[in-house]
């Protein structure tokens, strides 16, 4: 249902585009349930010690259409907070921030041939690096779906 | 918020920014003074070059250099190209360009949102139509750099060495160098009325101090930029096969 509705609204706002007349900002962006998210919008799930990372579909929603993702090397390490990469999305590079520390084990070489992955499916298809963690006590500090929703609202109702 | 209250509040409502102008100075110099000041500073910034030696050749982060870089003339004529730490498309710089950079806390520019769209709807610098500057950002977790090169004259013959991009934004409409770019030296009587312009609008909304850049930066070496200038033998191996997926 999620991806329908994005596809709906990105036609939509395309139309709007082309034809110059405003679209209404996005009421919601989804937001997955298992997940944990930092206030820098990316996500994290968590299998034992191993962690998936993206960004979120407000961060997405945000950006624009991403042209170019910056990886970093698989056994590089990155900590809580800082940036390990970066999205390019027409001009603006933006960091990606990890929301955990650990070693990356996998980067999603996809994103190379398909930048476009990061917009159309940020959960899914658009994951960009895996992380061994070091310290799982770290996630204690991000928020869970609710917070995390609440959070956009407030930041984009400023 | 809070921090943007407090610094309205310390300064007569107008946040610090530092001043450093220069002339002439090499755009790779500039990059990596940019970087530097982004990454391991905390203040708001205004960088102004005016005009940079040698002509050289500035890629944004993503480019792919064989579809974007005539290689053979740049190889033949041993012109630098420079690969920079923001997006965007790419651009040939000489003496004849102006650079304004801003570096600024997010919370330093009122009403500005953190994420990028607000920033990327500052108006492309154009007079009808025609394109006189051209600018990136790149955006951190607290800061972000919005940097502009400015026309305010170019040498034709140096846009050869660029090819009209493929993936280009929708005003460009495939148009010619020489047919989408204006002289800014066309309708200004002088470079310093631009950039004694450029220093005066900043003076309505911040406070700003001219900084000796030498007395600020400490030796860190520690600090490695990204801005990479491409070797000759980075240009051959790209101009001999095709550009692999992992780019230089």
């Amino acid at each position: 249902m999620a991806m329908a509705t994005s596809s709906r609204l990105f036609w939509a706002s395309r139309a709007a585009a082309y034809l110059r007349i405003s679209t209404f900002p996005r009421a919601f962006s989804t937001v997955l349930k298992d997940l944990k998210y930092a206030d820098t919008h990316e996500w994290v799930k968590v299998e034992g010690d191993s962690a998936t990372v993206g960004i979120t579909d407000h961060a997405q929603d945000h950006l624009g259409d991403v042209v170019f993702v910056e990886l970093p090397e698989v056994g590089s390490s990155v900590s809580q907070g800082n940036n390990f990469g970066a999205v390019e999305s027409v001009k603006a590079t933006s960091d990606v921030n990890s929301p955990v520390s650990g070693e990356v084990v996998e980067v999603n070489e996809k994103l190379s041939e398909e930048p476009g992955l990061v917009n159309a499916s940020p959960y899914d298809k658009g994951w960009i690096i895996k992380v061994k963690l070091s310290d799982s006590g770290e996630l204690n500090s991000l928020m869970d779906d609710e917070k995390y929703s609440k959070f956009c609202e407030e930041e984009d109702n400023h | 918020m809070a921090a943007a209250g407090l610094t309205r509040a310390s300064s007569a409502g107008r946040p610090l920014m530092r001043l450093v102008t220069m002339s002439g100075a090499p755009i790779l110099q500039q990059l990596h003074l940019e970087e530097r000041l982004l990454r391991t500073t905390g203040d708001n910034w205004c960088i102004i070059n005016d005009g940079t030696a040698p002509p050289t050749i500035v890629m944004g982060v993503s480019g792919r250099v064989s579809e974007l870089v005539e290689i053979q003339p740049v190889l033949r004529d041993q012109v630098p190209v420079v690969r920079r730490f923001s997006g965007g498309g790419t651009v040939i710089v000489d003496q004849g360009t102006v650079f304004v950079t801003f570096i600024c806390n997010k919370a330093a520019v009122a009403g500005l949102q953190p994420f990028p769209r607000d920033i990327m709807t500052w108006s492309d610098y154009a007079f009808s139509q025609l394109k006189f500057g051209g600018n990136a950002q790149s955006i951190t977790k607290n800061r972000w750099v919005h940097h502009t090169s400015f026309l305010w004259d170019y040498d034709v013959k140096n846009m050869d060495y660029l090819k009209i991009p493929k993936r280009a934004p929708e005003y460009r409409l495939a148009r010619k160098h020489t047919d989408f770019l204006c002289r800014m030296k066309e309708y200004m009587p002088s470079r310093s009325v631009f950039t004694d312009g450029v220093i005066t609008a900043l003076r309505e909304q911040f406070l700003v101090e001219p900084t000796d850049i030498e007395t600020v930066l400490s030796d860190d070496d520690a600090f490695v930029p990204s801005t990479k200038l491409l070797s000759e033998q980075d240009l051959e191996e790209i101009a001999s096969s095709k550009e692999s997926l992992h780019r230089v």
